[in-house]
């Protein structure tokens, strides 16, 4: 892998903890600093707080009650926290594990999604250019564009996927973060997509959360590995897969636990 | 054969015989109906009124059909039931949402316990706080006083339903569309709504199909008229009002039926619609 990493932040985190229940840290004071132009990789067993952190970025966690995040998480150098939420999530684009297009909204509607719900008003020749060029950058023009008014669930699994990142990206995020985003897919799309984040990443930082190391190992730059809700190792990927210097990461990656 | 491919088929026909039993019924009714009622069926049915019980009466001493029919009862019943629509709806889809969103608030609590209270409420009664309420300060019956009524019978279903529907929506729908920046508003707006719109469209077919066919409510409230009357300040009549009233009087027995094989096919197409909405707006 020939990555050059630029070295500048993206994303960081300073001492986030995240408890469901009062006394009991799901994500415990995490500090570590996100590359841009990077995808940075979030591995570890299930239920150690990969979800957890990553809806911390995008405050998904206020949504409901009982919930709370502690620490700074800085976004460019600002403070997310600050910042209102709506914005944060306008920066901060996810993608979930099952591909979840808008069920009564079309492909080109689906692709817009983010500027109608805000109440963006664009003009047809600026809404034309948002859909063409994003779906060109999800790879999915020439499948789509004979279609574009047709429901985006029709499309395959992995086709609605690159749809809902297309959604994701249309906001012109700073960040993308995607949970576990090819769980549900074959390994062909699979593929499309881990080609697809590798292209994306020119443009945008990626945080992936994975439960596939083979995928860490083939797409990520950096990787993170945690273990109940604590951040044990934190490194380039080539170096943490070639010489783990925790003795849990070393078990993890060799397949001992998880 | 074996066993196993004996009880398969023995199971096959007890299903098929019991779910054919509560086809019966149903097929019974409308059997008895339609042979009862369809020779006073013709364009004068929708289009007049009822005869008074003279004309009735000689009309049928001459071996005629009853002339005239229920154009009073029909526009009566599409006024009250349009107008209580329109009060049920926007309250029904509000208090259903607000449900759904926010289940555990003492408020939502309250509101959820009063909707099953309304839902048990006796449709006579309601007719009786129509009256109280609407009838007595207005000083006449009228159109008003039975669609107030039909619209707190209507309440409690449009909120279940809409709650329900809004309950069975994937969760990530929700998070989804959050997670785009959007505000709680809007998710609500352009894509919770719509995405459950085969099943609130279907709740509140099911809701008028309910009450169209009510007279207890109507029977204090409108009352009743001889003439269609388009006056919603003034006593209106309804098919299941016309149904009662020709019952008292001998002459007019004969309308009954088709009346009733009237609303009964009314309130069959709702539900069919009804179900077919369910199926073709289905998000998978
Ligand atoms: N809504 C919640 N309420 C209470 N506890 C929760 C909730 N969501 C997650 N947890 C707990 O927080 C911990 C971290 O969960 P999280 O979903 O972040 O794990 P994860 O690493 O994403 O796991 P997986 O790989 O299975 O997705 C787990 O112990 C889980 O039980
Ligand atoms: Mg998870």
């Amino acid at each position: 892998m020939e990555n050059k990493i630029i070295e500048n932040t993206v994303l960081k985190f300073e001492h986030v903890s995240v408890s469901y229940v009062p006394g009991k840290n799901a994500v415990d004071d995490i500090n570590a600093d996100v590359k841009e132009h990077a995808i940075t990789a979030i591995m570890g067993p299930s239920g150690c707080g990969k979800s957890t952190l990553l809806r911390a970025i995008n405050r998904m966690h206020e949504l409901y009650k009982g919930i709370t995040v502690s620490g700074h998480i800085l976004l460019k150098g600002e403070d997310i926290m600050e910042m209102n939420p709506m914005q944060v999530r306008c920066k901060a684009g996810m993608v979930f594990q099952r591909p979840n297009p808008f069920p009564t909204m079309s492909v080109y509607d689906n692709v817009l999604a983010g500027y109608k719900l805000n109440g963006i008003k664009l003009k047809k020749s600026q809404k034309d250019e948002i859909v063409e060029s994003c779906l060109r950058d999800v790879g999915l023009w020439k499948e789509v564009k004979e279609s574009l008014n047709k429901k985006g669930t029709f499309l395959s699994g992995g086709q609605q996927q690159r749809l809902c990142i297309a959604r994701a990206i249309a906001l012109k995020p700073e960040i993308l973060l995607m949970d576990e985003p090819t769980s549900a897919l074959d390994p062909i799309a699979t593929n499309k997509i881990e080609q697809l984040a590798l292209e994306l990443k020119k443009i945008f930082s990626i945080i992936i959360v994975t439960h596939n190391i083979a995928q860490a190992a083939r797409i990520s730059d950096m990787s993170m590995f945690m273990y109940l809700g604590e951040l044990i190792e934190y490194e380039k990927t080539k170096i943490m897969f070639t010489n783990p210097k925790d003795k849990r990461t070393e078990d993890y990656l060799n397949g001992q636990f998880g | 054969m074996s066993r196993r491919i004996i009880k398969d088929k023995v199971a096959k026909i007890v299903v098929c015989l019991f779910s054919g039993l509560t086809v019966i019924p149903l097929a019974a009714i409308i059997w008895e109906l339609v042979k009862k009622g369809y020779h006073q069926i013709n364009w004068d049915f929708f289009t007049k009124v009822a005869p008074n019980t003279l004309d009735a009466m000689l009309a049928q001493r001459s071996g005629q059909i009853i002339p005239g029919g229920i154009a009073n009862g029909i526009t009566g019943t599409l006024i009250m039931v349009v107008m209580a629509a329109l009060l049920a709806v926007p309250c029904g889809l509000f208090a259903g949402v607000y449900l759904s969103e926010k289940p555990h608030t003492g408020f939502s609590k309250a509101v959820s316990f009063l909707t099953d209270l309304l839902q048990g409420v006796p449709s006579i009664i309601l007719g009786i706080i129509a009256y109280a309420w609407v009838v007595k300060p207005m000083g006449s019956y009228s159109a008003i006083a039975g669609s107030i009524a039909l619209f707190i019978m209507m309440l409690p279903l449009i909120v279940r339903s809409t709650e329900e529907t809004m309950k069975m929506l994937p969760s990530n729908l929700k998070e989804s569309a959050l997670a785009l920046g959007s505000s709680y508003r809007s998710v609500i707006l352009k894509v919770l709504l719509p995405s459950s719109f085969g099943g609130l469209f279907t709740g509140i077919l099911l809701a008028i199909s309910r009450v169209m066919g009510e007279t207890a409510p109507l029977m204090f409230t409108a009352l009743g008229s001889m003439q269609v009357n388009w006056d919603v300040t003034a006593p209106t009549n309804a098919i299941p009002l016309l149904i009662w009233q020709f019952y008292n009087d001998p002459n007019l027995v004969g309308m009954i039926w088709a009346s009733s094989l009237f609303i009964m096919i009314l309130i069959l197409i709702l539900n069919i619609t009804a179900s077919r909405v369910a199926r073709k707006w289905k998000i998978r």
